[in-house]
């Protein structure tokens, strides 16, 4: 355990092969210089962080750090538009139009923005999840 | 350039200095780091070289301040500032999240919510010096940060300690580092070469032993896990087909549970002693057809099956007293076993805690999916919560993909409509068409429980042969075709209303579904209670009301097989070949579910008459749980609408608790206070009303001396008396008043918090422009300086050539 004995290319995340935010994931939780393989206690922290007992606190935590694309430390607005077609999918006919995608940002920031400085950061977000009760079990994994 | 100001704290003396525009080199209100930072930065700007942009002011609304301009093109100092603000810093960086975890462990430890001011001098916003400004980030201030959270976290109980760093989000490797090093040397007994010989061989002992009960502990607990049942089956379907698929096979296994608790009391406190103690039968037993199975009469009549099968004497009776005619037999032990009271006081005992349980269970689920102030935000909510990451299929995630991007497009669309009202003529006309499909299904309602009765009526004046048997099987039938039929006739109307929310529609589904059937069964149970007992006068009614639930639990079964096969496996072949659509059919998750909630109320209708229809329920619904879970597999696919699998389960639990088992209570306590038992079988055959069992028991006490006399008072005073029970309903009624004023009090603070924090947000917005003008002025300054140096550089030549002329 521990070391650089063996390390887990995010290609070989079988079970991940699926999620949209598979590179994001990877990104988060790797250790490495190049941010591209998880070493073991890597896979741990993402098993326990996605297991059934991480508290709220931790999971909203990592959720955060997934959804910020460019890794500022906010959701700006840019953040938010990636996040939205990760979310629909990346392709042309399944993307939301230019005005819908605004508008859906423009309610978004409305709704959790509370500071009003246009963007959002760790405790708007921790906000806005902790008023929603499916966020624990939708962000968990099954092994 | 600038003095160094000695600092002073920041609170405005006079009103009257709140509109100058300050500036670091006069300004006696600044705050001392700020004035540091902004010299660094201009020193690091001037020899940089950096060039601030031009910005233009942008024009908002009167009230509402903005920042300057979207970052993009702000300046790259003052970005600097902006990336290290705290609310930012949090989110990325380790040193931020080390500090943060240090206050709260503060916090725990002294219980405060503010930290002292007292240790604060230098600051006039504490907020701000406990995080260091990470304008350079070093390491040793790193590790200045983590030894005072190991200082901390020593001084924490161990279980304190393993709690907050168990919430700390922060990597294995390091949450293992903090927890050695916090770990107090007393603790330390592993591999410690003891002091004396013996202590160590005692110490090396007590962890061997702690390790082996540990790891038994563990083992057990995973062969728990892997008993559960299902477990596999159900990861497989969540996987597939998302939690709301899950939720209908989780609310299956949790009615597999509160059957198999019932079946478990009644086993044990009727059936047992009455199969330990036959009674005498009454004439030959009929020979055993096929049918049995079906119509639950024929060899099962006089079994334990029925109501009519138990005695209602006091079972192995000491030969004191022989009774008439039956044989004095003494058996072991000689434990009199009164009949008649077992069976009312079990029933009633087993409805109570089930009552219990369910309501718990509610609340939990309840407790668990409400939130103060969730029915805002559904934009925000339903991008950030509603990706499942359980789904593992690339097939499944794209459904997913596709119905998020559906719901967005609905949210979207219904954001705009209520943003742009219909006129009244277009809502009268919604309003309109509303009113005509509720009252069409209404009326669908009614003309079911209408049929209903007719059709019993007819079964009642027709008299049945003896030997057709098959007959009985007709009225679970129509009844069964109606409750199967009616839903897809109101889908159908349903289609013709306005789509506005789709959330709301499906509940709107449910409710017509539930009503249908609660008509249905509220016919049903006037013709049982009602006509059936004055019809089947000298015979055993509740033999033949057990059958009939018997029965329609049977019917009920067989139509779901049928409906399960032809709904979706048909549908989907005729869909794939025929139709050549690639869709397969969908799941419907009301339906399936209230089906299971009609089954349930059948059942526990049934328990008084029929103690075994509990055992029938859990193979019927674990030969569901198989039916469904293949039929699912092969043939169908999860849902297009969206559905909050967590308001799932509280509405199913809210549903089976409300309607369901409050109607089957209201149906045993009729059944219990005021019909007459029949008179040739069953416990309570001497008796006018069941009820009158226990009354008769607590007469028998009062009669068998005055050790136990606090038990009649009790039931004089406590049970018959109504005075108890008005006042239990007004301790609850004011409970539930206390709850509702302290749910309100807490959305008032929660306003009131928003409010402050968009305040601060304003000062964070003002301050940071603050910071632009100052910039802009500085350069300003700095730009006309060089210039005029220059011009200052270039004529000197001409100056002193005149002078000296």
């Amino acid at each position: 355990m521990g070391g650089s004995g063996s390390r887990l290319s995010k290609e070989l995340l079988a079970e991940y092969q699926a999620n949209p935010f598979k590179e994001r994931i990877c990104r988060v939780f790797s250790t490495s210089p190049a941010k591209d393989s998880l070493s073991f206690e890597d896979f741990l922290d993402l098993l326990s962080v996605f297991s059934d007992t991480a508290t709220p606190d931790i999971k909203s935590h990592y959720a955060f750090r997934i959804f910020d694309f460019d890794d500022d430390g906010t959701l700006n607005r840019e953040d938010l538009s990636r996040l939205v077609n990760c979310l629909t999918g990346e392709g042309e006919d399944t993307r939301l139009s230019a005005s819908e995608m605004k508008q859906l940002i423009d309610n978004i920031l409305e709704e959790s923005d509370i500071d009003r400085d246009g963007t959002i950061n760790l405790s708007e977000f921790q906000h806005v999840i902790s008023r929603s009760p499916d966020f624990a079990s939708s962000f968990k994994i099954v092994l | 350039m600038a003095q160094p100001l000695a600092f002073i704290l920041d609170v405005p003396e006079t009103p009257g200095d709140q509109g100058r525009d300050p500036s670091p080199y006069d300004e006696s209100e600044v705050h001392d780091s700020f004035q540091q930072l902004i010299q660094e930065q201009s020193q690091c700007a001037a020899q940089e070289g950096l060039e601030l942009q031009q910005r233009e002011r942008e024009v908002t609304g009167s009230s509402q301040q903005t920042l300057w301009r979207p970052e993009g093109t702000q300046s790259t100092a003052t970005l600097r500032i902006l990336a290290s603000m705290p609310s930012r810093t949090i989110g990325r960086s380790r040193g931020a999240i080390i500090s943060q975890y240090y206050n709260r462990t503060v916090q725990l430890r002294r219980r405060s919510s503010r930290p002292l001011l007292g240790n604060f001098v230098h600051s006039a916003r504490p907020s701000l010096r406990l995080y260091d400004l990470e304008l350079d980030p070093t390491a040793r201030e790193e590790e200045e940060k983590q030894s005072l959270l190991v200082k901390e976290l020593q001084s924490l109980a161990v279980a304190q300690r393993d709690h907050m760093l168990r919430g700390m989000p922060l990597s294995l490797a390091e949450k293992r580092s903090l927890r050695e090093k916090s770990r107090t040397p007393r603790g330390k007994w592993r591999g410690q070469p003891g002091s004396g010989g013996v202590c160590s061989c005692c110490g090396r002992l007590r962890y061997a032993c702690v390790l082996a009960l540990h790891s038994l502990g563990l083992a057990l607990l995973s062969a728990l896990q892997a008993l559960m049942p299902w477990r596999y089956a159900l990861k497989r379907i969540g996987g597939q087909f998302g939690s709301s698929v899950l939720s209908y096979f989780l609310f299956l296994k949790t009615l597999l549970a509160f059957n198999a608790l019932l079946l478990l009391l009644l086993v044990a406190f009727i059936m047992g002693p009455q199969v330990a103690f036959p009674p005498a039968l009454p004439g030959p037993a009929p020979v055993c057809t096929g049918l049995e199975l079906l119509t639950g009469a024929g060899c099962f009549t006089h079994t334990v099956m029925y109501y009519g099968h138990y005695s209602n004497a006091t079972l192995n009776q000491p030969c004191g007293s022989p009774l008439d005619g039956s044989q004095c037999t003494p058996r072991v032990g000689g434990l009199p076993y009164n009949m008649p009271l077992a069976y009312l006081s079990t029933v009633g005992v087993s409805f109570f805690i089930t009552c219990i349980t369910l309501v718990y269970s509610m609340a939990h689920s309840f407790g668990e999916s409400y939130r103060v102030g969730s029915t805002s935000g559904i934009h925000a909510i339903t991008v950030f919560c509603s990706w499942d990451y359980k789904v593992t299929q690339k097939r499944a995630s794209r459904l997913q993909q596709d119905n998020i991007r559906t719901r967005l497009k609905e949210l979207l669309a219904e954001w705009q409509l209520r943003h742009s009202p219909r006129s009244v003529c277009g809502r009268l006309r919604q309003a309109a068409v509303l009113g005509l499909v509720w009252l069409l299904c209404l009326g669908t309602a009614l003309a079911c429980a209408v049929a209903v009765h007719v059709f019993s009526e007819f079964m009642i004046q027709s008299p049945e042969a003896v030997g057709q048997e098959a007959v009985l099987l007709v009225l679970p039938l129509v009844v069964g075709l109606l409750n199967l039929g009616a839903p897809y006739l109101c889908r159908v109307l349903a289609a013709l209303e306005p789509h506005d929310s789709p959330v709301l529609e499906v509940y709107v589904a449910i409710c017509r579904n539930l009503i249908l059937k609660l008509a249905i069964l509220g016919t049903l149970c006037y013709h049982w209670l009602g006509r059936r007992v004055g019809v089947l006068q000298g015979q055993c009614w509740e033999d033949f009301v057990g059958q009939e639930l018997y029965r329609f639990l049977v019917m009920d079964f067989v139509l779901m097989l049928l409906d399960t096969l032809f709904g979706e496996l048909v549908w989907r072949i005729i869909s794939e070949k025929k139709l050549k659509r690639r869709r397969k059919p969908e799941f419907d998750i009301a339906r399936n579910v209230l089906e299971l909630i009609y089954g349930q109320t059948l059942t526990w209708l049934g328990v008084l008459f029929s103690p075994l229809l509990p055992a029938v329920q859990i193979i019927k619904l674990l030969l569901v749980f198989y039916v469904k879970k293949t039929s699912l597999l092969a043939n169908c696919q999860a849902p297009r609408r969206p559905w909050l699998a967590s308001h799932m389960s509280t509405v199913f639990l809210t549903l089976l608790c409300f309607p369901a088992f409050l109607g089957a209570a209201v149906f045993l306590c009729y059944a219990v206070w005021q019909v007459k038992p029949s008179s040739t079988c069953g416990p309570f055959r001497t008796l006018d009303t069941m009820y009158e069992a226990g009354r008769v028991w607590v007469r028998h006490l009062e009669a068998a001396g005055p050790r136990v006399s606090w038990l009649p008072w009790v039931h004089r005073y406590l049970v018959e008396n109504t005075f108890f029970v008005f006042l239990v309903s007004a301790l609850l009624l004011a409970v539930i008043y206390l709850n509702i004023q302290v749910v309100r009090g807490q959305r008032k603070v929660i306003c009131l918090l928003k409010e402050q924090i968009s305040n601060e947000g304003e000062d964070k917005i003002f301050l940071i422009n603050k910071l632009h003008s100052i910039y802009e002025r500085k350069e300003r300054e700095e730009r006309s300086r060089v210039g005029t140096t220059e011009e200052a550089a270039a004529p000197p030549a001409l100056l002193t050539d005149e002078q000296d002329a």
